[in-house]
C-alpha cells in the first residue's frame, strides 16, 4: 500500500502550475489528496508527476452572494460546511456536505476537487448538476465556465481536459419560492451512500411549479430527472435511471432505494419550498 | 514498456511536537510513514493506508488530519502534533489521555493514537460535548476492540478533567 514513484512540483502561481500539467500528459493535479492518496496507494493510478496546487494563492474563498455560492479550489469541506452565510443562501451545498466522508477527511479535502474528482457515488456532483450549477476551469486556452450538465461524461471522468485546472466552482442560491431536501442511506455513517437523492422544487401558491431530482451513487453518474408531473415519482425516476450495481447494493436492491427515496425526498423540498414562500 | 522512475529524494523540514526534523524522502513517502520511519515517531499508527480506520491522524496546524493521505513533501509550512505531543512536559499524560486510562477506554492500544488526537482537537472546538457530540466527534475513527461505549465515556471524562483544570 505505498504509492508507485512520482515527480512533485509545488508550484507558487496559476501559471507556473499549468505549465507544469501542460509538459506532461501523465500529470496529475493534487488538492486535498482524500481521493488521490488512496488511489495512488493502492496503485489504481499511476501518475508520472503530482502538481501540488496547495501553494497558489487566492483559491481558498467561499463567497455567498445573493446570487450562489463562489468555492475556491482550495477551499475545504469542513470550510464551506462552516459557513452560515453558504447555508442561508443555498443550504442544499450544507446538507450535502453533512453527508461527505468525516470531519477529519473535510478538514483536507476540496468541495472543487470532489467536483472534478466526479466520483458517481458523491454528494456534490449531483447537488452541483442538480443546482444548475458550473466549474470555472483555468487552462493554456484560458479561462472557461463548464456547465455541470457538460462537466459529467462517466465514472471519474469530465469534459475538463488533463492540463486544465477546475478554480471554482458555482452553486447557484436557492430562489423564495423553492425548497430542496436531501438523503441518502450508507451502511455506516460517514461512508459513501448506497444511494442518495437531492430534490429541488418551486411553488406557486399551493401548486408544485417545477420539480426535479438529483440521482448519486445509483447510476453511473451523477443524474439529474425532472419529476415536475410525475404522479409516482419513484417509477417516474426509475424510468429515467439505469442503475448499476456493485459489491455494495445490487441493482434491486438500488431500484427499491430510488422508489423509497424520491417521493420522501421529493415530499420534504416541497414542504421546504412551502415554508419559504409563505414567510 | 512503462518509463522506469527513479525517486527523486526531496530535503524537508518537518516541524513535529516543537521540534524540525531534516528529513531526505521521494515524493512518495506518505506523511504517516515519514513520522515514523524518518522521525522514529512511531506512537502514530498505521491501519488501513487508505483513510479509512483514523488510526494515523495527526494534527496538522492544530486540526486533525489522516497523515496516511499526505505527503510528507507537501506539509513544510505546517506544525505537525503527533500523539507524543500530548502529554505535559514532564511525561505526565494530557487530559484525554488521563480520560482513557480512568474510563478504559482502550484494549490492545492500536487505534488509541488516533482517537487522543482527534479528541484533543475536537475538545478545543467544543469544550462541553453532549454525549451525542462525543459519538459525533469520534465517528470518524475505527476501534475493533471496545465497542466504543468507554471511547465516549473518556470524551466527556477528558472535557471534565479539562473544565476542572481551567477553573
Ligand atoms: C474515508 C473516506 C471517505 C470519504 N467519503 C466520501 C463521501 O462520503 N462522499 C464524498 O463525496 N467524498 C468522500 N470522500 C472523498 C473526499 O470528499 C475528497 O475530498 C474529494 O472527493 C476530493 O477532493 P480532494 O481535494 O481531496 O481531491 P484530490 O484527492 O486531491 O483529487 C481528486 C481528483 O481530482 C483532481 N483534482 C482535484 N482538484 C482539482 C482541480 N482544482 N482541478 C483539476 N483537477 C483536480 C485530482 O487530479 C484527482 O484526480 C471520502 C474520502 C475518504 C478518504
Ligand atoms: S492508516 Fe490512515 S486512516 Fe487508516
Ligand atoms: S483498542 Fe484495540 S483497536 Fe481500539
Amino acid at each position: 500500500m505505498k504509492p508507485a514513484p512520482f515527480a512533485y512540483v509545488r508550484p507558487s502561481s496559476l501559471s507556473e502550475a499549468l505549465t507544469a500539467l501542460g509538459e506532461d500528459p501523465d500529470a496529475k493535479v493534487l488538492a486535498g489528496g482524500q481521493s488521490l492518496l488512496p488511489l495512488l496507494s493502492m496503485r489504481l493510478a499511476q501518475p508520472s508527476r503530482l502538481v501540488d496546487i496547495n501553494g497558489l494563492p487566492d483559491l481558498d474563498h467561499v463567497d455567498v452572494t445573493d446570487e450562489g455560492v463562489r468555492v475556491g479550489a482550495l477551499a475545504r469541506h469542513s470550510a464551506v460546511l462552516a459557513s452560515a452565510e453558504v447555508e442561508r443562501v443555498q443550504p442544499l451545498v450544507t446538507l450535502a456536505l453533512r453527508h461527505v466522508a468525516h470531519a477529519t477527511i473535510r478538514n483536507r479535502g476540496t468541495t472543487v476537487g470532489s467536483v472534478v474528482h466526479a466520483d458517481p457515488a458523491s454528494e456534490l456532483p449531483a447537488v452541483l448538476a442538480l443546482l444548475g450549477g458550473s466549474v470555472d476551469v483555468e487552462g493554456p486556452r484560458g479561462r472557461r465556465t463548464v456547465a455541470a450538465e457538460e462537466l459529467y461524461v462517466g465514472p471519474l471522468e469530465t469534459s475538463l481536459s488533463h492540463d486544465e485546472i477546475a478554480v471554482e466552482a458555482f452553486f447557484p442560491a436557492l430562489g423564495p419560492r423553492s425548497g430542496v431536501a436531501f438523503e441518502e442511506l450508507a451502511r455506516r455513517h460517514g461512508d459513501y451512500a448506497m444511494a442518495g437523492v437531492a430534490a429541488l422544487v418551486e411553488v406557486d401558491g399551493d401548486d408544485v411549479v417545477s420539480a426535479s431530482a438529483g440521482f448519486f451513487s445509483v447510476c453511473e453518474r451523477p443524474t439529474v430527472v425532472d419529476l415536475t408531473c410525475a404522479e409516482d415519482p419513484g417509477e417516474a425516476a426509475l424510468a429515467e435511471l439505469e442503475p448499476s450495481a456493485d459489491i455494495h447494493a445490487s441493482l434491486d436492491y438500488r431500484r427499491q432505494l430510488v422508489r423509497v427515496l424520491t417521493p420522501r425526498v421529493l415530499a420534504a423540498a416541497t414542504e421546504h419550498a412551502r415554508r419559504r414562500a409563505h414567510g | 514498456m512503462a518509463e522506469v522512475f527513479r525517486d527523486d529524494l526531496h530535503d524537508v523540514t518537518l516541524h513535529v511536537n516543537g521540534a524540525a526534523h531534516d528529513v531526505r524522502v521521494p515524493a512518495r513517502r506518505l506523511l504517516s510513514d515519514a513520522i515514523r520511519h524518518d522521525c522514529g515517531l512511531t506512537g502514530t499508527h498505521v491501519g488501513c493506508e487508505h483513510g479509512v480506520c483514523g488510526a494515523c491522524t495527526v494534527l496538522l496546524d492544530g486540526r486533525p488530519v489522516r497523515s496516511c493521505l499526505m505527503l510528507a513533501v507537501s506539509v513544510a509550512d505546517a506544525e505537525i502534533t503527533t500523539v507524543e505531543g500530548l502529554g505535559g512536559d514532564d511525561d505526565s499524560l494530557g487530559p484525554v489521555q488521563q480520560a482513557f486510562a480512568e474510563c478504559h477506554g482502550l484494549q490492545c492500544g492500536f487505534c488509541t493514537p488516533g482517537f487522543l488526537t482527534t479528541i484533543t482537537a475536537g475538545l478545543r472546538e467544543n469544550p462541553t460535548p453532549t454525549r451525542e457530540e462525543a459519538t459525533e466527534m469520534i465517528a470518524g475513527n475505527l476501534c475493533r476492540c471496545t465497542g466504543y461505549q468507554n471511547i465516549v465515556r473518556s470524551v466527556l471524562r477528558a472535557a471534565e478533567i479539562q473544565a476542572g483544570e481551567q477553573s
